[in-house]
């Protein structure tokens, strides 16, 4: 291992390197072989005991210790149990589940056999988004080879196990990436989350006790059975063992998928594997965990990156979508672009997540649009709070998250915003005026033939005027002045 | 096809791919990235584009794959080249034109051209 790479690859270990529709390149690094191994000569307990020892925590976001999950289900006596691999991947911003089912479609089915031996079911369920076309391609492929090949189906290994998967396609709602909801959605009814307990591994898809893991947390767990417990938990932090993928997106150099130790900083992330902003525009912010988290800044930046350090700076793990953001980001428009998503993306079964949503995006509308009061800065903290403290399922109880975090960590943005009628960033166009500069200015002319509504006056070689009332901020002017004469302000 | 229906047949297919792959250790492998995002940005074309130039310039000993993601998104598309007793070396933001340089000139006579991508991880292999 070269000590000087950040990066680990342990869920992503196949892709790029093997041909996803091609069952003998997935034997080639050893595939099935965790699954062999525990149908003949392991028991359903010692699959659980191992996972638990790995100390593998569950990669959808709320990061539950997945062999506990699995001993629960396990515990429980039913005719029935089943398997649900939540591939509803809803994240803005995040591609880590996709990328495996494209690039190492068998090692989530080989993993969903396991925990189907661990816990007794017979029935694995795929839950993915029909946006995700190729990934279903490539997965219904790998389930029918697995099949052909006897490593699916009826007595796999000839140990008398039996194990089949099957697939339910998920509509585009972001809600039913919660585990309620999307049983819910796969038992054919309307995607609205119930409330916990019962906790589906104990009653769950039609009743009967249910596994629902995320993508990633099955890429994970035939690595775990190959190189064994001791191996995965030597890696990561004391709470949180293992790698994270995480999707860099946004103003960030080098875009893409990474995987890192659990415990790596986010200075390392960003500026070492990223590469820091493009154009060297100084770094902001990063939001990590979707619409449901939170922004680090550059003072976060030493932070050990785990689940519960995330949670003790106000932002979560979430599945692992990192925008970062730049300097000329306006951390009140990002709030409020979260909360546009969320509030599209509400259920509407619980009044402070369908309604909350609606009145807390209201505020952040009246302030970037320069009608904000100190008072309005207030009564939305309270609103935040309450929502969190009563919605219904996980989704309402971290939307208002974005809106909290950057109250927090950028008060004064929003002050300047209520207080001082001006964006800081530039980026809400309410507050801004574009003006002219008279000594930069050389009457070119150029900025008034532009100007779509024609509000830039003035003769030919002399300085010109914009008439701000008229003005709708386009900013067209700008981009063609040579002389850079016109600015925001 | 057999089926597997204990370790052993499963040892056995272990080891008829790697005698495969052995096999496999004198001819050029290029390896395309066909996740959904490099199809979009443009991985088919290329792969067609390599394909038809290896075929032009009389290069016979090369096999082509596709893969997953191959996670660089800020240089697609990708591919890898594996010139028989090399390391891969991974190139990226390849285009038509550029994907035809690369047969001219790595595939060819070994001469690194484009954009090369360094490894940036270190994998576990199983």
């Amino acid at each position: 291992m070269d000590s000087s790479k950040k990066q680990l690859r342990i869920a992503t270990r196949n892709c790029g390197f093997i041909d996803p529709e091609n069952i003998e390149d997935y034997f080639g690094v050893r595939g099935y072989e965790a699954l062999a191994n525990a149908v003949t000569a392991n028991t359903p307990a010692g699959i659980i005991d191992e996972v638990k020892k790995s100390g593998i925590r569950g990669r959808g976001g709320g990061g539950f210790p997945t062999g506990t999950k699995w001993s629960f289900a396990a515990a429980n006596t039913a005719d029935q149990k089943y398997v649900v691999c939540n591939a509803d991947e809803g994240d803005p911003g995040a591609f880590m589940d996709r990328a495996i089912l494209e690039g190492d479609p068998h090692s989530i089915v080989e993993a969903m056999a396991l925990c189907g031996y661990a816990i007794g079911a017979s029935i694995g369920v795929v839950y993915i988004r029909a946006e995700y076309p190729l990934a279903i391609k490539r997965l219904i492929k790998a389930i029918d080879d697995a099949r052909a090949y006897g490593v699916l189906g009826q007595n796999i290994f000839g140990s008398g196990f039996s194990f089949d998967i099957e697939l339910k396609y998920g509509a585009g709602a972001f809600v039913c990436g919660e585990e309620t909801a999307l049983i819910r959605s796969m038992e054919g009814s309307r995607g609205e989350p119930y409330t916990k307990p019962p906790f589906p591994a104990n009653a769950g898809y039609w009743g009967k006790p249910t596994i629902v893991n995320n993508v990633e947390t099955f890429a994970n767990i035939p690595a775990i059975l190959v190189k064994g417990a001791d191996w995965f938990s030597s890696i990561g932090t004391e709470k949180s063992k293992g790698t994270k993928v995480f999707a860099l997106a946004g103003k960030i150099t080098n875009v893409g998928l990474i995987e890192v130790p659990m415990g790596i900083s986010l200075k390392e992330i960003i500026f070492e594997i990223g590469g820091g902003c493009p154009d060297g525009k100084e770094f902001k912010a990063v939001q990590t965990g979707g619409p449901s988290g939170g922004a680090l800044t550059y003072k976060d930046a030493d932070v050990p990156i785990d689940y519960d350090n995330l949670l003790a700076k106000n932002s979560m793990m979430g599945s692992g979508g990192m925008i970062v953001m730049d300097e000329d980001t306006c951390m009140v428009d990002i709030a409020k672009f979260f909360l546009d998503f969320t509030m599209d993306e509400t259920c509407g079964k619980c009044t402070p997540c369908r309604i909350g949503s609606k009145r807390l995006y209201e505020t952040l509308e009246k302030i970037t649009s320069g009608q904000g009061t100190e008072a309005d800065f207030e009564k939305m903290k309270s609103l935040a709070v309450n929502i969190k403290d009563t919605a219904l399922c996980g989704l309402g109880q971290t939307m208002p998250n974005p809106v909290l975090s950057t109250m927090n960590t950028f008060a004064d943005e929003y002050l300047a915003h209520v207080r001082d009628k001006k964006c800081p960033a530039g980026v809400c166009s309410n507050l801004l005026e574009i003006v002219i500069l008279a000594d930069k200015c050389v009457g070119c002319t150029l900025c008034a033939r532009v100007c779509p509504v024609n509000c830039i006056s003035g003769k030919v070689k002399e300085a010109h005027v914009i008439d701000q009332a008229a003005c709708i901020k386009c900013g067209a002017c700008i981009d063609k002045c040579k002389f850079d004469a016109i600015v925001k302000q | 096809m057999a089926k597997i229906s204990s370790i052993a047949d499963l040892k056995k297919f272990q080891e008829e791919y790697k005698a495969k792959a052995a096999a496999k250790k004198d001819k050029i492998l290029v390896n395309v990235s066909l996740a959904t995002c490099s199809i979009a940005s443009g991985g088919k074309t290329v792969m067609q584009a390599m394909m038809e130039e290896a075929a032009k310039q009389g290069i016979n000993n090369v096999e082509f794959m596709q893969s997953g993601c191959m996670t660089y998104c800020h240089s697609e598309p990708t591919v890898v080249v594996t010139l028989p007793g090399k390391d891969p070396v991974c190139f990226g933001k390849l285009d038509e034109t550029g994907a035809r340089e690369l047969v001219q000139k790595y595939l060819k006579n070994g001469e690194v051209a484009g954009t090369v991508i360094p490894v940036n991880y270190n994998r576990v292999e199983l």
